[in-house]
């Protein structure tokens, strides 16, 4: 269900975008007086390139290493409460909502087919579709175009995958999981990008 | 006959020129501040009716719309929502996801649910919606949680429940670890305060033993028993800070060279809205709460409570308050276990921290954490817990209560009225239900084959 989009974007804010997980966002180089533009697959694709490695880096580097490997601290759903790390997925779910503050042109947010959180289940027939597919066909994406609000989305589904051990002890113990046999490097839901067109 | 009609309109230009003029005047000058009344639409909310006739707090550009508002709501009420981990901030809102539910109750601003104008349509918390508003989007809560199915929409934000923008000490894990815990806690205490301790620790002044300015010798007798003068802070300190010409009654940006955090907290809630809003100071006579008829005139200010010179923290706790607060609650309070202990603190029967004053529940002490250090800093925006009744758990009451009796007691009516004077008559299920839910996915784990 791969459908071609022709939608038409700044190059440089989405330059800037992807870059501005980094801090500064670069500024144009001199002579690009010319706008250029991209699709909306490749900018979603690019966001989520970012979103992606930050992602796994923080899973792996910050929470699996300090808490399951060096044990220096532990990481909590309660980070602040326990004086410990943010869980990865609540690392994700703050920048997205810190990116919704911003007004930018894109949201996104981190969903599963066994959510802890049942908030955070598919939702619209976009989001069902797109998460089974993802599960269904491991390192595929999943593209397609809704109407929500009477405003038309071009909705990205990327597979989010277990990338570390505690990615699977912490899903498989929780008490509100709905799923307990999740293992290393199983889709365990998936991140949806939506772009306005 | 021409010249005539010309004569007419010009007058009536000029008659409405000039009404024009006057009401812009009026709204945009302070001076006739009490003819402001003739523009509000409509009497302001308990939280807001103390700056009702400062129209710029709120309707900050004549012509900026529903934007406009909302940024004036986040700018006084922004950072207290961060510091609560709002449940429904406004990101949950514009997620396209929820458009659908947007479409029922677009939530993206304040006033969807807090209008202002409107008391015939205003509930306890300015709330401009049907109480049972949770519907709207939790439709579907019975199914997820067993323990909910059947219950009114208009319970779920019943003390110890559910707060729509607060829940910090109500979410499913902090019932579940205070679960056991007993009525009275073994190490019942307040947090030491410690800003005298901290302002030593990174300022050398020796102490004071002379004023610098010629004053009434009462007056430097009580200015050389206060921490002030043990810290080496000099009359002109307060009275002509940075050389500035001398003022015999400094007002609390005096106190904010020193006391900056405590000042923000003081001009944040209901004793200092006014001044914030470049009112002229509170008095009880503009109170809606019940206060006494003596005190009615009396201008709120960082000394009304504190006394000048004297500084007196036992004062200010409790007979500060009292000299002014004359409602059922306040009234109780000389009679409550509560004030016994205080006496006795008082007293020196019982260490420092045991007893209970006005302030140990309305002014908090918080322990704040920067840097490693931890520090205790007393809140000095009393409306900050003061609504919902269950705000006040987890800043105040767990210092010596358990969670369980705590929610209970806040969620009795008589029992908040009397003064906490006996036990709570009623029961709120919120734990119970937080251990159902643990049990239940127990069983679902033992009942699962193993792996």
């Amino acid at each position: 269900m791969k459908r071609k989009h022709s939608y038409r974007i700044l190059l440089g804010l989405a330059a800037s975008l992807a870059a501005s997980a980094c801090g500064k966002a670069p500024e144009a180089p001199a002579g690009t007086g010319e706008a250029k533009t991209i699709s909306a697959k490749t900018m979603a694709d690019a966001l989520h390139a970012v979103m992606s490695a930050d992602r796994t880096v923080y899973t792996r580097l910050i929470v699996n290493r300090l808490q399951n490997e060096e044990k220096i601290i532990k990481a909590s759903e309660h980070w602040k409460e326990d004086k410990a790390l943010v869980l990865p997925a609540q690392m994700f779910r703050f920048g997205a909502e810190m990116v919704a503050e911003k007004n930018m042109p894109f949201s996104y947010s981190l969903q599963s087919l066994w959510p802890i959180n049942k908030q955070n289940a598919p939702k619209t027939e976009v989001e069902k579709a797109g998460l089974q597919f993802v599960a269904d066909n491991k390192g595929e994406n999943y593209y397609a175009e809704e109407e929500l609000g009477g405003q038309k989305y071009f909705t990205a589904v990327y597979p989010d995958m277990a990338v570390a051990p505690a990615c699977v002890t912490c899903h498989n113990e929780h008490k509100d999981t709905p799923k307990t046999d999740f293992k290393l490097g199983d889709v365990m839901g998936g991140v949806v990008i939506r772009i306005p067109i | 006959m021409r010249s005539r009609t010309t004569r007419w309109v010009a007058a009536w230009l000029l008659l409405s020129a000039a009404a024009a003029t006057g009401l812009a005047w009026i709204l945009l000058d302070d001076r006739p501040l009490a003819a402001r009344a003739w523009f509000t639409p409509g009497p302001m909310t308990h939280g807001h009716h103390q700056i009702e006739l400062a129209c710029g707090s709120c309707h900050t550009s004549p012509f900026g719309g529903g934007a406009v508002l909302q940024d004036a709501c986040v700018d006084c009420h922004g950072a207290q929502l961060k510091r609560a981990d709002d449940s429904h901030p406004k990101s949950k809102f514009t997620d396209p996801r929820n458009a659908d539910l947007i479409a029922l109750l677009d939530a993206r601003e304040c006033v969807a649910c807090h209008v202002e104008h409107r008391p015939e349509i205003t509930h306890p918390m300015g709330l401009s919606l049907p109480p049972d508003y949770c519907v709207t989007c939790h439709r579907d809560i019975g199914e997820e949680r067993p323990t909910h199915a059947g219950l009114g929409f208009d319970t779920c934000a019943s003390s110890g429940c559910h707060n729509f923008h607060d829940n910090r000490a109500l979410y499913e894990d902090f019932l579940l670890k205070h679960a056991q815990a007993p009525w009275l806690l073994p190490a019942a205490k307040l947090p030491a305060r410690d800003f005298a301790a901290r302002w030593r620790s990174t300022h050398a002044a020796a102490p004071a033993l002379q004023p610098d300015h010629p004053g009434d010798p009462q007056i430097v007798r009580d200015w050389l028993e206060t921490a002030h003068a043990d810290a080496g802070v000099q009359c002109s300190d307060c009275h002509a800070p940075q050389a500035q010409a001398w003022r015999d009654q400094p007002d609390h940006e005096s106190c904010r060279s020193c006391h900056a955090v405590q000042v923000d907290g003081f001009l944040a809630g209901k004793h200092g809205m006014r001044l914030a809003a470049g009112l002229a100071p509170m008095t009880p006579a503009q109170a809606r709460l019940p206060m006494h008829r003596e005190a009615a005139h009396r201008e709120l200010s960082c000394t009304s409570c504190h006394g000048a010179h004297r500084f007196d923290t036992q004062y200010a706790a409790v007979d500060a308050c009292l000299g002014c607060h004359a409602d059922t609650h306040s009234l109780a309070f000389k009679d409550s276990k509560h004030f016994a202990l205080w006496q006795q603190e008082q007293a020196g029967a019982l260490p420092a921290g045991s007893g209970v004053s006005c302030a140990s529940c309305h002014l908090p002490r918080v322990v704040d954490d920067t840097g490693g250090a931890e520090s205790v800093r007393v809140e000095h925006n009393q409306n900050d817990t003061l609504r919902p009744p269950e705000a006040m758990i987890r800043p105040t009451c767990l210092h010596c209560h358990g969670l369980g009796f705590a929610i209970d007691a806040m969620a009795d009516p008589q029992l908040r009225a009397n003064n906490f004077q006996g036990r709570p008559t009623t029961h709120i299920e919120s734990i119970d239900m937080a251990l159902t839910n643990l049990e239940a996915d127990r069983v679902r784990r033992r009942a699962r084959p193993a792996e």
